[in-house]
């Protein structure tokens, strides 16, 4: 098997917290807490998990936006942690990201073309200003805009092209691996099957890599061919999106897939409960982080050891003592 | 509201710029027949004590009190932008470091300090860019320097919003260095509160230019401003309420005038407006 595109081992990202007037550091947010996980050429790995298990954080300490604690990233052969500031630049030109919120991730003082075009004055693609608009008219109509968009501001947009703006800016620098964090999640349904389809269609005509952060199941399973489960700032399970949904082998990954809704009222099925809330990340639990909320959970083990991410079958990981 | 202020304030700039040309009374021309004359055809506003025509006296003034409030805030919404947006974009110990001096600022007795420079320095600038320049350069750089710290907080406060934004970090993802950030990004969508600042400073500029005539520390006696018109009027208020109203009057068009093409103009530069 040839090298993976994006190989990230032993992530960390800890924020700290500062105490009061005369205390220094008193604590620090465990965001991410060591996780492993690669994405092949082309693949789209997606990266799943509730509010606030660093899914996000993971993505950006990827590209550097957030600088990680400790960690590994290996991008392309290249060691993103140890990068000067040109050289992170040059980075940024194979590695994008796509934001949530399509109506903060534009400026509202620059033109379309400004925005998906900043890129290229960036990193001096175009030489020209006739081939510059020319490439902005291009990346417009390629995610299905149209190239009198260009000398429009972002609030004459809705959502949906909005979010496609956004995806142009990032096709700009034609980029090998995107990041889409919870690019979907602020649209409406209908819309969101129109952008997931032109991420689709992008990653066919480009050949990108994703790696899509995301929340809502159904999304991720339709996009995705490997997933992972981030739970509390580490990968609970990582396996193929087929396998996952069919035979999930953690016991957080049951739960979370029996909450999702089946389009059919007569079907009854054993829907796996969680009872309490995500534990603070400032102190997590100690040994698995889930333990607390777990069904099978045995003490002391799983109060003193954290289980190791291990293969349990053929490209299906799992991280507990007893699956 | 805004574009009649705008006309208002352009037609006071030409009166001042121009109205000289054809009002032709000299400003100092004594005429003791006619002291504390009321408004009539010869002295549409009147004269004061000594005879010299108002009218005169406001057109000459006002191109000086004008100058003078928008040179001001040139100087204070300049070093406070300057210093807010280092302030906010360097977090850590320069941030404090400017933070400090601003509070500093803030809490120095303003109008003593303003007293003592201009006390101290007169003398030299006025024998380097004569009376009338170093006067004007002095009150400027010293209202300025006294009016720059709600601007640099303010900007610094939009900086430390503004550069946690998705698009500021898209902007970053791209690769875009920091200066293109602050000048592209960040530094167009903080301008707003500023500009409305800006236009208070204008008005504050105005009359802190007037305090400092009526305490003799601004342009001397001869050379009349509104403030110094008002000061000068205030001992005859009760037999000449004229002379202090058009001065008054004056200043309050122009604040009030300054402070609605402020606010238009914030709402004029959001592109988020309702077409």
């Amino acid at each position: 098997m040839s090298e993976p595109l994006l190989k990230v081992a032993k992530l960390t990202k800890e924020f700290p917290l500062k105490g009061g007037l005369f205390s220094g550091q008193t604590a620090s947010v465990h965001a991410v807490d060591g996780v492993d996980f690669h994405v092949d050429r082309g693949e789209t790995l997606g990266l799943v998990g509730e509010s606030g298990c660093g899914k996000s954080t993971t993505g950006r300490c990827v590209l550097r936006l957030i600088e990680p604690s400790s960690g590994e990233i290996h991008f392309d052969g290249k060691d993103v942690r140890s990068l000067k500031a040109d050289d992170l630049r040059i980075l940024r030109r194979d590695i994008q990201i796509i934001f949530q919120d399509p109506y903060a991730s534009l400026n509202p003082r620059m033109n379309v073309g400004a925005i998906v075009g900043e890129a290229l004055i960036i990193h001096q693609l175009t030489k020209t200003k006739q081939q510059f608009e020319e490439r902005v008219v291009d990346l417009l109509e390629t995610v299905g805009l149209r190239a009198d968009h260009m000398s429009r501001y972002p609030n004459e947009f809705s959502g949906g092209q909005r979010q496609r703006i956004g995806i142009a800016r990032a096709l700009a620098v034609e980029p090998k691996l995107i990041i889409c964090d919870e690019p979907v999640s602020a649209l409406d349904v209908s819309i969101q099957a129109q952008v997931i389809n032109l991420l689709e269609d992008l990653q066919e005509k480009f050949g990108l890599a994703y790696l899509f952060i995301a929340h809502d199941l159904a999304v991720v399973e339709h996009i995705s061919k490997r997933i992972a489960v981030m739970y509390l700032g580490r990968i609970v399970e990582m396996a193929s999106a087929h396998e996952l949904y069919a035979s999930p082998r953690h016991p957080y990954t049951e739960a979370l897939l029996s909450a999702v809704p089946i389009p059919d009222p007569k079907v009854k099925r054993q829907r796996v409960r969680l009872s309490g809330e995500v534990p603070n990340p400032i102190s997590p639990p100690t040994g698995c982080h889930f333990h607390t909320r777990c069904p099978i959970a045995q003490f002391p083990l799983c109060k003193s050891e954290a289980p190791p991410l291990k293969q349990s079958a053929d490209g299906h990981w799992v991280a507990c003592h007893f699956r | 509201m805004a574009v009649a202020s705008i006309g208002i304030l352009t037609l006071l700039t030409a009166a001042v710029l121009f109205g000289p040309l054809i009002w032709r009374i000299p400003i100092n021309e004594i005429d003791f027949t006619a002291r504390l004359a009321h408004p009539s055809w010869d002295h549409p506003f009147g004269t004061d004590d000594l005879g010299q025509d108002l009218l005169a006296r406001m057109l000459y003034g006002g191109r000086i009190s004008l100058a003078v409030g928008f040179a001001a805030m040139a100087v204070a919404i300049i070093v406070g932008v300057l210093i807010g947006a280092i302030s906010g974009i360097s977090r850590g110990s320069v941030d404090a470091a400017l933070m400090w001096i601003t509070d500093l600022f803030l809490a120095l007795p303003q109008l003593p300090l303003l007293l003592l420079v201009i006390y101290l320095f007169r003398d030299f600038l006025k024998n380097w860019v004569g009376p009338e320049g170093g006067v004007f350069i002095l009150i400027v750089l010293v209202i300025g320097a006294f009016r720059w710290m709600p601007v640099a907080r303010l900007v610094r406060a939009q900086f430390l919003s503004l550069r946690e934004k998705e698009f500021v970090e898209a902007a970053r993802a791209l690769g875009a260095t920091t200066p293109r950030l602050v000048i592209r990004h960040i530094l167009p969508n903080s301008l707003g509160p500023v500009i409305v600042a800006g236009t208070i400073d204008v008005a504050a500029a105005i009359i802190a230019e007037s305090t400092l005539s009526f305490l003799g520390l601004g342009f001397p006696p001869d050379i009349p401003t509104w403030g110094r018109l008002l000061f000068d009027a205030k001992d005859y208020l009760d037999i000449a309420p004229h002379w202090a109203l058009f001065a008054g009057a004056a200043i309050f068009l122009t604040v009030l005038t300054i402070n609605f093409i402020g606010d238009g103009l914030r709402d004029a530069l959001d592109p988020r407006r309702v077409m």
